[in-house]
């Protein structure tokens, strides 16, 4: 669970730490990954893990599509910038809701029979849920896969470069819409992996995102913002949190306990565990 | 000059009281309850948006969990009323109290954040206390407490057969921030908190005490949400976790402000006369059907606002600034 | 009588870096001091020292007799200290008049008596005809003359004064050395850090050279241009006042 949550956050991390933008409408995303993995399998039969890079594919297109239609103009803001990017991104997640409860209806939906549904794998004795185990592995993976593209690509540290110094990137003929547009494409497809994965072992249902949305900036500010692996290492925290207050508090309360880290991270180490920001 | 600047703060005064006073007439001309419950919303959110302002928009600490305050403003009365018998009144004042000094028991760890870590931690603060009053027994847990229904009464405030009672008391309530804001624009305390909003290191350097700054504007701001949430536990009668602690009322607070124009005397006001009655009517035109129109029509607005008019629909209204005019 | 600022054996570091070593100075009543120094010579480790943005690792600061070492600079400034800032901390959303009126009300709480303080010091500083432009509208010499007005409206003792005659034109840099000679007529004293020698040693009426965190050589202007070890320290820099 916790490797999941640390995909989410990384999408995040990657729009909001690297862009230094805020994406209130990234539970949304997630959402409409949810739905997206749904109906593939609905109409088409199509496994959630077969159509996972699909999901992917189609949330980068539309993650580009809202930063060039929305987000680049929120970015442009003279005054209170952080206030416009903050509800320009949460009205395009309150709209995104109202579509979906539009088209969708509002009723819960869940993937009945999936090649993974309700499977378990015994491994040395523990048994082990199959679909969580199968997201660890995806996530591990495209955390490494990212990584490595952040740090070993030109395309990445062009990224890096044009939050720190857009005028220069400019000067050597980098575009920042392109880049920008390009690392929303990103993050919103690490979203789509996360969604097409959870699809199979949770409700659908249009306000879905909102519930993983907070634990995924809890996540993301956790491990500190502008740092790719402080997100990938928040999402693990928070899965062990989670696991660990899930056996000493009630259900109902164990939100708590993730929060509460959170707070006392915050308080000891201003700027999350590997924030630089 | 001086005479410009006070003939502003008097005209903003006059021009308070005299919408104060329109407004107190319409209940004259206006007998349907569905509008009636509108404007007392209005009214309501407007005062609860000016409270918020004097923590997020003058002193800049953008709080996202105000509604930390405003449950425990409608909980504390409500369970002083049901479990001991007090007077909401008195409850509403101890609601208040109770916010304004948690607030600053926050206050001591939360001011050492900035930007993002703090928002942040202001949601998740507001989720904490969420989820502990769904657990919590005594206070009625997921259930809420029902309040009991006497027949009308000042003493209790509480009326069945008519609502004009609550919209003079939101009213009210909608004078009382508005003038403490005016009051403190113009007093150390209102020159402190845009100090330390802008840059708080000069701030310093100048002799502001920015952490009491900030504690300052935190306890009034809980204050008057706190009251709000007082009133509105008594206008709705019933309340539950959800219903008054739930994340959407720290956007509410947020919103009018933000799209009226964050940080300014008529922002909130401004914003919630526009906001709030669009809320309603969209979600009464079309959240009957449960498809989500309401929120469609609701998210566009917000989103165009914003784009549109970064510094507030009150940037309409002024001359523009870089031409250097007076204020 | 007592100097109004002195500090006694300051050291300050910042891991293995020693900004400033053993650095002992000390500014008289109504003296224009400046501060110079190569880059990197520790000048504005030393003033955030005396501003209260930091506490020396080592040493103490005296002022007006009293120790303020461990002060914070809400208080230093109460005490009477004002400052300026290298970049410019303007209030950006604020009009001139009430960045000034935060520095007023330091020493009043009534809000006429601020505002009228305020008004006296926009006068004082040639910002008046400003008063009610915002901030952020303002050219950048007038922002740094901006920051002069607020401190002063704090009703200081000691004036320091953070590069505020560097990058302006020379026509603005004469107005600003007006103006600071102004300042000491009205009884402040001064402690200004400057890079460029040029523009200070007219001005001053004493100069503390630091070079690699010490004081290396102090005294009369004249006197201090022409010493071999300074001379020696600027050299290669090309604001070097020739021998």
């Amino acid at each position: 669970m916790g490797l999941l949550y640390g995909l989410i956050a990384v999408g995040l991390a990657l729009i909001f730490g690297l862009m230094d933008v805020t994406n209130f409408a990234h539970g949304e995303f997630l959402m409409i990954a949810m739905y997206l993995s749904f109906f593939l399998f609905a109409f088409f039969a199509i496994d959630p893990l077969l159509s996972a890079p699909l999901v992917a594919a189609a949330l980068f297109i539309f993650g580009a599509v809202v930063y060039l239609l929305l987000v680049r103009f929120a970015m442009r803001a003279k005054a209170n910038a952080g206030m416009v990017q903050i509800f320009t991104t949460f009205g395009l997640a309150i709209v995104m809701r109202g579509l979906a409860q539009y088209f969708f209806t509002p009723d819960y939906r869940s993937i009945p029979q999936s090649w993974l549904g309700g499977k378990t794998i015994s491994v040395g004795g523990i048994f082990l849920p199959e679909p969580q185990l199968v997201g660890a592995l995806v996530s591990i993976a495209a955390f490494a896969g990212l990584y490595f593209f952040i740090h070993r690509t030109d395309f990445g540290r062009a990224i890096e470069a044009t939050r720190e110094d857009p005028g220069a990137v400019a000067l050597v003929g980098i575009d920042k819409n392109r880049v920008f547009a390009f690392g929303w494409g990103l993050g919103a497809a690490l979203v789509g992996l996360a969604g097409a994965i959870m699809a199979v072992f949770f409700y659908i249902y249009p306000d879905v995102g909102a519930s993983f949305a907070l634990i995924a900036y809890v996540t993301v500010a956790l491990g500190g913002f502008g740092s790719v692996f402080g997100a990938f290492a928040g999402g693990i925290i928070v899965g062990l949190v989670e696991a660990v207050t899930a056996l000493v508090l009630p259900p109902s309360l164990k939100s708590v306990g993730i929060y509460s880290v959170y707070l006392l991270v915050v308080f000891i180490r201003p700027r999350g565990l590997f924030g630089s920001m | 000059m001086d005479k410009d600047f006070a003939v502003r703060r008097r005209r903003d005064l006059i021009i308070a009281a005299a919408l104060a006073a329109i407004a107190a007439l319409t209940p004259l001309f206006v007998k349907d309850v569905v509008v009636q419950n509108i404007l007392i919303l209005t009214l309501m959110y407007a005062g609860l948006s000016q409270s918020w302002n004097i923590l997020s928009g003058y002193c800049g600490q953008i709080s996202l969990g105000h509604a930390l305050y405003f449950g425990l403003g409608a909980y504390t009365t409500e369970l002083l009323f049901t479990k001991f018998g007090v007077l909401p009144w008195f409850g509403m004042l101890a609601g208040g109290v109770v916010s304004a000094l948690i607030a600053m028991g926050l206050g001591y760890p939360f001011f050492r954040l900035r930007g993002h870590y703090f928002v942040i931690a202001t949601i998740v603060i507001a989720e904490i206390g969420l989820l502990l009053f769904h657990n919590w027994e005594w206070a009625g847990a997921a259930m809420g407490i029902t309040i009991p229904i006497r027949g009308d009464s000042w003493l209790k405030f509480q009326f069945l057969r008519t609502k004009l009672p609550y919209f003079y008391f939101a009213l009210a309530l909608c004078c009382l921030a508005w003038f403490v804001t005016w009051w403190l624009e113009n007093s150390k305390w209102g020159f402190w908190w845009r100090a330390v909003k802008d840059n708080p290191e000069a701030a310093e350097s100048l002799g502001v005490d920015v952490f009491n700054s900030k504690m300052g504007a935190a306890a009034v701001s809980a204050f008057l949400v706190a009251v709000g949430g007082s009133f509105y536990a008594q206008f709705v009668s019933y309340i539950d976790p959800e219903s008054v602690m739930g994340f959407q009322f720290s956007l509410l607070m947020a919103l009018p402000a933000v799209l009226g124009g964050i940080g300014t005397l008529w922002g909130p006001v401004l914003g919630a006369a526009i906001l709030i009655p669009l809320t309603e009517l969209t979600r009464f035109k079309f959240g009957g059907s449960g498809r989500g129109v309401d929120l469609i029509v609701y998210g566009t607005l917000i989103v165009l606002i914003s784009l549109a008019l970064p510094r507030g629909l009150l940037s309409l209204f002024s001359r523009p600034k870089k031409t250097g005019a007076a204020r | 009588m007592s100097a109004l600022l002195e500090t006694r054996g300051v050291w300050q570091r910042f891991g293995g870096l020693v900004a400033n070593s053993d650095v002992s100075i000390s500014v008289g009543r109504g003296e224009i001091v400046g501060l110079i120094g190569p880059n990197g010579a520790g000048k504005s480790t030393l003033f955030n020292l005396i501003a209260g943005v930091l506490p020396p690792t080592q040493g103490s600061i005296l002022f007006d007799g009293e120790a303020v070492t461990k002060l914070p600079a809400a208080e230093r400034c109460r005490r009477g200290i004002g400052r300026t800032f290298q970049v410019v901390k303007s209030f950006e959303t604020m009009t001139v008049i009430d960045n000034v009126i935060v520095g007023a009300l330091v020493r009043t709480t009534v809000m006429r008596e601020a505002r009228r303080k305020a008004h006296e010091v926009l006068e004082f500083t040639g910002l008046a005809a400003r008063a009610h432009v915002l901030a952020s509208d303002l050219v950048p010499a007038e922002k740094r003359r901006l920051e002069v007005a607020r401190a002063l409206a704090t009703e200081p003792k000691l004036l320091l004064l953070d590069e505020v005659l560097t990058g302006l034109t020379p026509t603005e840099a004469q107005t600003g050395v007006a103006l600071v000679r102004k300042v000491r007529d009205a009884g402040i004293t001064v402690l200004m850090v400057e890079h460029v020698m040029e523009i200070v040693m007219p001005l001053v009426d004493r100069a503390i050279v630091l070079d690699l965190g010490k004081v290396l050589v102090e005294g009369k202007p004249a006197d201090v241009v022409r010493d071999p070890k300074v001379i020696k320290a600027y050299l290669g820099d090309r604001h070097a006042v020739g021998a």
